[in-house]
This record gives structure tokens, sequence and C-alpha cells, in this order.
């Protein structure tokens, strides 16, 4: 069905897109000369790797060709000059290609550059020495993601086609790790360190965001409802939940410890459920409470947004006030619903790395722990992995908007 | 003839009256009330947390906390507002129009990144302390405003715009009389996320070094002083919500 729809959807934007470079004035990409020019100053002034004798101490900036052979440095140059060249392609859609191509195998060869400079270091000076990522690379690789994802943006506006990409970039980046040539990077070391914590608190951040939602969605969607159905409530409900997410998480997550040390402390059978001071339940609560703004305005936009005479018919063919929301309301609701979830994952998902200082676990235990030990390449591991897990959710949760979007059209 | 009189008489009561109605004058007074009486409240945290032997954070004195707290939030946001604007101005412009849809992708991109990530991400950077903070309270702090800038100016509707081409208005003068004006709204909401963003953001960076109201959390942790959480939480609560409801006040004032 989905499949039969994209078909029928899919040609229309690339039959649009080679038409508009046609009728504006072909011109070069100035975004992209702006970016390459970053890269070409970076590589030139600042260190591409660092190195230090070991994990602690602070390590010195190597640049680009000092670091590697000639041979591998020329090819990361070559990259970067090739993609400052196609900027001035003046077709539209081969230009985005190639600088999609190109910016992805920058990507691709920046990363496996660095990994080569670690692999000569650790070669050189022993196992004890570490190879850091230097402010060189982090720019080369950002400005090549940047143009990637730019170029991709235009030419396959399709959340969809966009996973496709994503998915296939970031196999080749695992694909190089897997493959062990990242080995020597410290980066590689902190997470080899830490492989089993890694995956431990990976699945801890997932259950607290999981078991947030589990409670945020039925009383959010439940709050939604009810500022739908009565009107003089929607202004003092909205204005409490917005207040609720004002104040800052970690604040809340202070907040509840009292609470619940005390509950827990008059109560010492619910210590079994998990519910004390500190730890996960005070970390859910908070979550929950900062998903009910999302959720309950994305059911009330969601469901406010169908058309009163879609109800009045429903009524008229005779379905219940509960048919008419099951049937009629919430599957025309569908794409807001799933845009409200898709805001709420990614938000509690960033605000779960704070539930860490609260000793809930999460990927922010390596956060903080990498700053109260000044350990860069922890702080990186738990940042990154952060990050990319919102982005893995918002991706896919974009794709299943646009799925539904699609469904709907036949 | 006593109208004149009664309108002399009534508004300094009536507004009065009406400062007094407004929740954004209570919550600041109960701020201002929390920080002044904070310093003197060690006998009720003694009674409240009797097996604690210092139950008063006394490392800074919470005065300073706010002070430098709502320093690194007031510094970055007076570059985010100037800076963020300006970008929004920029890309909807013929000559930025080329930046719009990268800028576009950047900061749609950039709002799903976890604001402590950025903040932590600031640290191997440029090293601890205030200065992390604020360029990741200003990094993050873009995002919303740019967006929001952008959203504005682009929902202005085509009548006005036309209108002031027809008077004779420049660019600029078009963009200063009717653009900014009917954006406004919707760029001030742009800018009181990324301000209360930011001051929750700050409660964190004491953990990068930053002095803020969020030491007293972040020591009350991991030190099991429960009583210094609820110090700076009760402060920092109070602030952000104080701010919030003055964003309230300023909405409704522009309407």
């Amino acid at each position: 069905m989905s499949l039969a729809g994209e078909a029928v959807v899919a040609p229309a934007p690339e039959a649009a897109a080679p038409a508009r470079p046609r009728a504006g004035v072909p011109r070069a990409n100035p975004l992209l000369v702006l970016i390459v020019t970053g890269m070409v100053v970076a590589l030139g002034s600042l260190g591409f790797v660092s190195v230090a004798p070991n994990r602690i101490v602070s390590g010195k900036p190597l640049a680009l060709w000092a670091a590697v052979e000639p041979g591998v440095a020329a090819l990361v140059a070559a990259l970067v000059v090739a993609l400052g060249a196609s900027a001035l392609i003046r077709s539209g859609v081969w230009r985005d290609r190639l600088i999609a191509v190109l910016a992805g195998a920058l990507l691709v060869a920046s990363l496996a550059a660095a990994a080569h400079a670690a692999g000569l270091v650790a070669a050189a000076s022993g196992p004890v020495a570490r190879t850091s990522l230097g402010a060189a690379f982090w720019i080369v690789a950002a400005g090549a993601a940047f143009a990637l994802a730019d170029a991709v943006g235009r030419l396959a506006p399709h959340p969809l086609a966009q996973s496709a990409i994503a998915a296939a970039v970031v196999g080749a980046l695992l694909a190089l790790a897997a493959s062990g040539a990242l080995a020597d990077l410290s980066l590689a070391r902190e997470f080899a360190n830490r492989r089993a914590a890694y995956g431990a608190e990976m699945l801890r951040h997932l259950a607290l965001v999981g078991g947030a939602l589990a409670a945020a969605l039925p009383i959010g969607t439940g709050l939604g409802l009810l500022a739908l159905r009565r009107p003089a409530w929607r202004k003092p409900l909205f204005a409490v939940l917005n207040l609720i997410q004002t104040i800052p998480s970690i604040a809340i997550f202070g907040l509840l410890i009292g609470p619940l040390s005390a509950l827990s402390g008059a109560f010492p059978g619910l210590r079994a459920f998990g519910v004390g001071g500190i730890g996960a339940a005070p970390a859910v609560i908070a979550l929950t409470l900062y998903g009910l703004l999302p959720v309950a305005r994305g059911a009330f936009t969601g469901l406010a947004s169908v058309p009163p005479a879609v109800i009045d018919a429903a009524r008229g063919m005779g379905l219940d006030e509960r048919q008419i929301l099951r049937r009629v309301s919430i599957p025309l609701a569908l794409p807001i619903l799933v845009a409200a979830l898709r805001v709420v994952v990614v938000q509690l998902t960033g605000l779960a790395v704070v539930a860490a200082l609260i000793g809930a676990g999460g990927l922010g235990v390596f956060i903080f722990q990498g700053l109260g030990q000044t350990a860069t390449d922890l702080i990186l591991l738990g940042a990154l992995s952060a990050i990319a897990l919102a982005l893995v959710f918002d991706l896919v949760l974009r794709s299943l908007g646009a799925l539904l979007a699609t469904g709907e059209r036949p | 003839m006593s109208a004149p009189d009664i309108a002399s008489d009534r508004p300094p009561a009536g507004a009065l009256a009406r400062l007094a109605a407004r929740p954004a004058v209570w919550a600041s007074l109960a701020f201002v009330a929390a920080l002044a009486l904070l310093p003197y409240s060690a006998p009720l945290f003694h009674a409240l947390f009797p097996e604690l032997p210092r139950p008063l954070y006394t490392r800074a004195s919470f005065l300073d906390l706010a002070l430098s707290h709502a320093g690194l939030v007031g510094l970055a946001s007076l570059v985010v507002v100037s800076l963020g604007i300006a970008i929004g101005i920029f890309v909807t412009r013929p000559a930025g129009r080329d930046f719009a849809g990268p800028v576009d992708t950047l900061t749609a991109v950039g709002q799903t990144f976890p604001p402590t990530a950025v903040l932590a991400l600031a640290v191997p950077a440029i090293g601890y302390g205030g200065a992390p903070t604020v360029i990741a309270l200003i990094v993050y702090g873009l995002l919303p405003v740019v967006s929001a800038t952008i959203a504005g100016l682009g929902a202005v509707p085509a009548a006005p715009v036309q209108a002031a081409d027809g008077i004779g208005l420049s660019p600029a003068g078009r963009l200063v009389k009717v653009e900014l004006p009917l954006a406004a709204p919707v760029i001030l909401s742009g800018i009181r996320t990324s301000v209360i963003l930011n001051i929750g953001t700050a409660t964190i960076g004491s953990t990068v070094g930053a002095l803020t109201l969020g030491s007293p959390i972040i020591e009350g942790l991991s030190g099991s002083n429960p009583a210094y959480v609820l110090q700076g939480a009760l402060l920092v609560g109070l602030f952000a919500v104080a701010t919030d409801l003055w964003f309230d006040e300023l909405e409704r004032a522009l309407h």
C-alpha cells in the first residue's frame, strides 16, 4: 500500500527539481565555498589529531601532513579541493549529487586518516599513548556532514530517502569501526574499556525514556482530551503544564528526591519496586512531567484539527463518541500525533542525560564521569552517543510520519 | 467635569491593583524573598534535616550564585537575540536567500541535539569554567531564535508588504516599519524558548565549572546533602518561572 503510494509520489519532486535551476540564474553554492574555505584554514592552522603520552595529560596538536603518510594527507586534501570545485558547477542536480558523494567520501576518509595517524602513534610510542581527534578533524568532519545533509535535503526531500542515505553513511562508519581500523583512536579505547557498561547504560537510557513515555502518553492524551471537551479548563491546564516545562530539569530531579525518599522510608515495601530518593523513580517521574505538555498539546491540536463536519457525519452514521474517537478522529489526527510523539521522544532523550546526576544511569554517566576525570574522550563518547540517539529517533519518527502521510493519499 | 478628576485619581490605584494581580510580580517577589531569606534559614534547615552537620550552602552566597547565573544567561541571550535576529533577517533577504535552506536544516537538526551534550562538547573545545557555558548557551540558544525569526518574517502577509512598497518605502524601511513589527510576536516566542532553555542549561553549567544556582544542587547531589539540593532547586525554579511569566506579560503587551 504505502510502497505503491510512494511510487506515485516519488517522481514528482524529481521532475520538479531540474526545472528550478534552469528557470533561475544558475549560481555557485556560496555556503559550500564558505565551508570549504573553513576546512582549508583549519587544516592549515589547527591540529588534525592531538597526541598525548597518556590518557589524562592533554595532548599536543599534530597537523594533517605531519600526522599521516603523504599519500593519505593528499587524498584528504584532494577530496576537500574537489568538494570546493564542485560548488562552482552550475547544474543544480548534478552538483548536489557530486557534493553528496564527495562529502560522504570526505567524512569517511577523514576518520580513516585520523585512525591511521593513531596507528602510527601507537606503533611509535607504545599502547599508553593516546591519539584524540583534533580541531581540524572536527571542522572537516562537521563541514562534510553538513554539506552532505544539505545536498541530500535538496536531492531527496522525503524522510524515508534521507533515512536510507543516513543509514548508508552510518553503515560505512560502523564498518570502518568493526574492521578494527579505528581501534587506536582514544575514543575507541574509551569505548573498548567500557564495552559492557556502554551497553548497559544505553539500555538504561532507553528504559528511562520508554518508562516516561509509557506514563506520559496516556496521561497527556487524557489531558489533551480534557482540554478539547472542557474549553474553560484549557487555559489553566496548559499554563500549569507550561510551568512544569519552565523549571530546569535538574531542579525537578532534585526536588523529587526528598518526597520519594520520605515515601520509601514510610513504606519500605515500595523499595522492592525501585521507589527511592535516588535512582530511576525520580528520573522517570520528572521525565513524565516534562513529557505531558507536548503530548497534551499534540493530542489537543491533532483532535481539534478534525473537521466538525466529519464528526457530525460519523455521528449521523450512528457511531458513539468512543467509536468516533477511535475510528475517525485519531486516524485523521495521526500525522499531528506522530509529530508530537517525535518532539516528546527527542526532548526526553536529551533530558534523560541529566538523570545520571541523580544516579539513574543512562548515557549521561559517561559525560559526567568524563567531566569529573577531565577525560575528554569519555565526555565525547557520552555526548556523541546521546546526540546520535536523538538524531536516530528524530529520523525514524519523521519517516514514520511521512509513511503515514503517503499511506493516506490513495 | 468630575470625569478628569476621577481619571487622574484612578490610574495609580488601578495600576497598582493591576500590578498586584500579575503572577509575574508574585513570582519575582517570591524569588527575591527566597534570595533574601535563605541566608538566615539555617535553623529551619537544621530542623528539617537534623542529621546534616551543615544544612545551609555557604560555599558562595546565594546572591552571588544568582547574579552569576543571570549574568551568564543574560550575556548569552544578548548575543543570541542580536545575532539570531540578524541571521534570520539575512536569510530572508534576496542577498541571503542561498543560505536559507542550509540554515533551516542546521536549526532543525541542531534542535534535536540534547542541550547537555552541547554543553559537554564545549569542554573539550574550550576548557572548564564560565566561558564554555556561555559559548554553549549561545550556540544552542541561537537555534530557536533563528528559526522563529525566519518563521515570523515568512508569515508576514503579502498585503501590508505590497502596501509598504506602494507607498514607496525602501526595503530597509519596509523591514523596520512593517515586517519586523508584524513578526515580533513569533520572534518573541522564539526568544522566550531560548532564554528559558538556557536558564536550565546554565544550571547544568556548574558541572563544567561555572558558578550558577545549579552549584548547590550538584554539590548536594554528589555529597548526599538534600538540603543543598532543595535550596538550589527552589531558587532556580523561582528564577525560571518568574522569567517565563515576564515573557507572558511582554507577549500580552505586544498584542
